[in-house]
């Protein structure tokens, strides 16, 4: 390999006017070089998988670690943690036995029996935010969807189980907005992480003050209570499941909602067979794939992926939307297929042990939200042409900023 | 088909018990996968086989 040439940056922009393909160079890599290298912003660099194949691998591989302080971890536009050394990470940032240890104390919230129970509360919520939709005067403006339904139901959801005050949602989405933004250095970054972290302080004060009936006062109440926890773990917890269960749902809801006002035969096959609907969520889950900068990893050992040696002390990045675009798992993969049989073999969750923890939760929002869309608005569509619509090409979560409606 | 599990392995995804929600379920405690049938008839055996290989954490095994 030459040492001249300058490493390309990790993909991160889908080709123009094709907001749905996955990063443009993805495809090539994935044939051509599907252990590639790139730069990263801090001058070093890390592989890139490409590959299914060898991303599930990676991440069921535990030699591949998840802490962001592992030498050659490759730090920079990463969601949920600080890198910096010290600073309070969630255990999506840490490996076994400790993050086995503290992603078990939460794992029965999100588990697939706790979900269904909420689901009749899911559908409620929908219901209350479509009736406010169908008040809207559209003659002056159009619906924006992402902040009509898609941001505020997740919202809602996650606000609920963490007992968090609605109210606050705008402080959230507004920090998280800028956690997540890949065009800010970590610098700019720092004061929204420590405004967030100030203000779950506060929060997890106020809990310990007065439990109530949600997962922080649980923690709280139980494990804290027996020294299992400390303040800071609590606070880490409560930063990791607010922001994830924030923009990934919401961003998923909006580019699902878009894809299906786009692909009318499709809808008309959901909206005759509303069963089909669990189906055609893991399908547009493989389909849009919106985790653009990882998950990351730093190897811990010597460990062949593919026929390539990754040494110890090097990083990882997967590419999630290559992965679920692989022709090898995926036949005629670029096509949205909401009867494909394998379609829930995706790793738009992740794999391995931090697969995502809230999937079951995010399914069901999913369900519900497009079930209920196809119900209510069948003739819903984008107020503005496709080219107008701004894709979050500049965010760690892929989806629309905004989603002009009407109907 | 002879099913075994790694309670420790399993990291509660709940793949399984949306798979094959006859054969698996989540413990209510702390949401650690339950085997419900470790020798499931034949017409579960498809569902089961998708269940041990989507499983992320590879807590489900197979003999058959």
């Amino acid at each position: 390999m030459t040492t001249t040439a300058p490493l390309p940056p990790l993909p991160a922009r889908p080709p123009s006017g094709c907001p749905f393909d996955p990063p443009e160079g993805l495809a090539r890599l994935r044939l051509e070089e599907p252990l590639s290298k790139v730069a990263l912003d801090n001058g070093g660099w890390a592989w890139l998988a490409t590959r299914y194949a060898d991303v599930r691998a990676i991440l069921g591989d535990t030699r591949f670690s998840s802490d962001t302080s592992a030498p050659g971890y490759p730090v920079s536009g990463m969601t949920g943690g600080s890198p910096r050394p010290g600073a309070t990470r969630g255990f999506i940032r840490m490996d076994p036995p400790e993050h086995t240890r503290l992603r078990r104390m939460v794992t029965r919230d999100f588990m697939v029996k706790r979900v269904e129970a909420l689901r009749p509360t899911l559908q409620r919520l929908t219901d209350e935010l479509c009736d406010a939709m169908e008040r809207v005067d559209r003659s002056e403006h159009p619906v924006d969807l992402v902040q009509a339904l898609a941001l505020p139901l997740p919202s809602l959801a996650i606000s609920l189980l963490l007992g968090v005050p609605y109210e606050d949602h705008d402080t959230f989405q507004r920090l998280t907005g800028t956690l997540l933004s890949r065009d800010l250095t970590e610098d700019q970054r720092e004061p929204a992480r420590v405004e967030l972290l100030a203000y779950i302080n506060q929060l997890v004060n106020a809990k310990k003050a007065a439990p109530g009936d949600d997962i922080i006062s649980r923690l709280v109440t139980e494990q804290y209570a027996r020294g299992e926890l400390t303040h800071e773990d609590l606070v880490a917890f409560a930063v990791l499941l607010l922001v994830a269960g924030h923009e990934t749902t919401a961003n998923m809801i909006g580019l699902s909602a878009l894809s299906l006002m786009l692909d009318q035969e499709t809808a008309g096959r959901l909206r005759e067979d509303p069963s089909l609907v669990r189906g055609a969520v893991e399908e547009l889950l493989r389909f849009h794939s919106i985790i653009r900068n990882g998950p990351r990893r730093a190897a811990l050992a010597d460990v062949e992926v593919g026929g390539q040696l990754i040494r110890r002390g090097e990083g990882v990045i997967v590419a999630v939307p290559s992965a679920n675009r692989d022709e090898d798992t995926f036949p005629d993969a670029d096509r949205l297929d909401i009867g494909r049989p394998n379609a829930q073999h995706h790793v738009a969750f992740g794999y391995g042990i931090h697969q995502c923890l809230g999937q079951a939760l995010a399914r069901a929002e999913l369900q519900v939200v497009i079930t209920t869309l196809l119900r209510r608005f069948p003739g819903m569509r984008p107020a503005v042409p496709v080219e107008e619509i701004p894709f979050r090409t500049d965010m760690v979560v892929y989806g629309c900023h905004a989603l002009p409606v009407t109907w | 088909m002879q099913i075994t599990i790694d309670e420790a392995k399993c990291c509660g995804a709940g793949q399984c018990v949306l798979v094959a929600p006859e054969v698996f379920d989540q413990r209510d405690e702390d949401g650690i996968v339950v085997l419900l049938d470790a020798t499931p008839d034949a017409g579960q055996h498809a569902a089961v086989r998708e269940a041990a290989t989507i499983c992320p954490a590879a807590a489900i095994q197979v003999r058959e």
